[in-house]
């Protein structure tokens, strides 16, 4: 049985193409995914993320708790409602989720996860929750809705309480906090999101969803699907659990050794493993890679180069750049010239220091 | 979604021919294939003078979603390439039917052509499909 967020019937009366995305029900686009995609690094578009997994955790040893469970340091976290980037390991240095994490009290996080590997997350978290006393709370009835561009935060802020706003508008990157939104509905918002855009990504009770979708439409902001959510992303640089990193991929091997904090003392899960294959030698890693001739760079092509064969994790045509890029993993070393094999072609690409746009903006040397 | 033009015939896998009248086959995708694969980005044609099988693959045509391949109703040799596509692919998402023809085929063996679909059984193909 596919699962079905609180907007699914706004979505089809939207003319939207529904796939099934990890179980869920979803929007790909609503006619097309290019035009989705050009309206976030121009103006401001709008996804339905409602169905990622937000998990609070409550205890008096919650902060202690997420020292242990996360490769990030959580001890970065000193303000109220300020956000981190993390990694969730095994023992073996394996990604089993990346997450944002929300201090909202010495004795409250929050965390969202991705829907795809919501049971074994929270599996996760039960197990190794229970040595520090601390309670894990999945919070179904919220949905979620994801702001993004340019003019995104204007047009939210517009919808916003007006004692609100000041305070809303000054929120900086990567935090959060509460505010009044249409007809007085209660919303988390978030300067957060997954698009390498300005914006708010949303937390909003289901009861109130619907309506704040409408006023976000009527606000113009138009919106997207699950496609231009993905295209954005990737020409962002950012990483999709599942395509471009799981449990057998450490994070030096995703290009997520900024999100590690190696700090003394701190004996996180997955940490040996980490320490002991950076002493080894990590033996393979994540790159950018461009394609300027013309065709499309897509997951599970070869990746051929002077240290061996890689493959291809995330590729595809990129909108704001009008030529394919993609992330690749390859084997560690000396790359030489690289090349793809398309359909039995090899083609010459580019590597690249990603991310391929920032600010809606292709970056330098791409 | 646009009318089906009654005078193509089509494969099963969403090609459509056309019967022009100095002989030649036009080939190209139907409307609801587009509209299935949706923003195309990138169409690899096939070369004019090469030879093409019915059934078996000619071209690519790669949305930003994914590659599919694009095979020929008819066998023959491929007298014309839309160049158009190089440049503008999207054509096929805005004239499936029309201005996004993908290739034109002498076909070798016109008989194939009565094999294919009419507009009607097509029709019927894709309703059902959407259920």
């Amino acid at each position: 049985m596919t699962e079905k967020t609180v907007l699914n019937a706004t979505h089809r009366a939207l003319g939207a193409r529904m796939v099934d995305f990890g179980g869920w029900d979803m929007p790909i686009n609503y006619g097309s995914q290019i035009e989705e995609h050009h309206a976030v690094r121009r103006d401001a578009g709008m996804f339905d993320v409602s169905h990622m997994t937000v998990v609070d955790l409550h205890g008096a040893r919650a902060r202690e708790f997420l020292r242990h469970l996360l490769a990030n340091n959580i001890d970065k976290l000193k303000v109220h409602g300020k956000a981190l980037y993390s990694c969730m390991l095994d023992e073996r240095g394996g990604v089993i989720d990346d997450l944002i994490v929300y201090y909202l009290g010495e004795e409250f996080f929050r965390l969202v996860v991705n829907a795809g590997t919501r049971a074994k997350d929270l599996a996760w978290l039960e197990r190794q929750a229970k040595a520090f006393g601390v309670e894990v709370k999945e919070r179904p009835e919220f949905a979620m809705i994801a702001v993004q561009g340019p003019n995104a935060r204007a047009k939210v802020l517009g919808l916003l309480h007006e004692v609100d706003r000041p305070r809303i508008e000054k929120l900086g990157k990567f935090a959060a906090a509460a505010a009044q939104g249409p007809h007085g509905m209660p919303l988390f918002v978030a300067r957060t999101g997954y698009t390498g855009e300005d914006g708010f990504e949303i937390m909003v009770p289901a009861e109130h969803a619907v309506a704040l979708w409408e006023a976000l439409v009527a606000a113009g902001v138009k919106p997207a699907g699950l496609g231009a959510r993905d295209t954005l992303r990737l020409e962002a640089g950012m990483n999709l659990y599942g395509q471009d990193m799981d449990e057998s991929v450490t994070p030096w091997e995703a290009n997520l050794g900024w999100t590690i904090a190696l700090d003394e003392g701190r004996d996180f899960i997955g940490r040996a493993a980490l320490e002991k294959q950076k002493a080894a030698g990590v033996p393979r890693v994540m790159v950018g890679l461009v394609l300027d001739d013309k065709g499309v760079l897509r997951h599970g092509q070869k990746v051929l180069t002077a240290s061996g064969e890689g493959e291809i994790l995330s590729g595809s045509f990129a909108p704001t750049l009008d030529k394919a890029v993609a992330f690749a993993r390859i084997p560690a070393g000396e790359p030489g010239a690289i090349r793809v094999d398309i359909r039995g072609r090899e083609v010459p690409v580019r590597l690249v220091k990603y991310p391929f746009v920032r600010d809606g903006k292709p970056c330098e040397g791409i | 979604m646009s009318e089906i033009p009654g005078d193509l015939k089509f494969l099963k896998s969403h090609e459509w021919a056309r019967a022009e009248d100095d002989g030649l086959v036009r080939v190209g995708i139907s409307d609801h294939a587009q509209d299935q694969l949706g923003d195309l980005v990138y169409v690899e044609l096939p070369e004019v003078g090469s030879a093409v099988k019915a059934g078996s693959g000619a071209a690519v045509v790669e949305s930003v979603k994914a590659a599919s391949d694009i095979y020929s109703p008819v066998s023959g040799e491929v007298v014309a390439v839309n160049e158009l596509l190089n440049d503008k692919p999207e054509t096929i998402n805005e004239d499936a039917f029309g201005e996004g023809w993908i290739f034109l085929v002498r076909p070798s063996d016109r008989a194939e052509l009565d094999e294919l679909l009419d507009a009607n059984d097509y029709e019927e193909l894709i309703e059902n499909e959407d259920h």
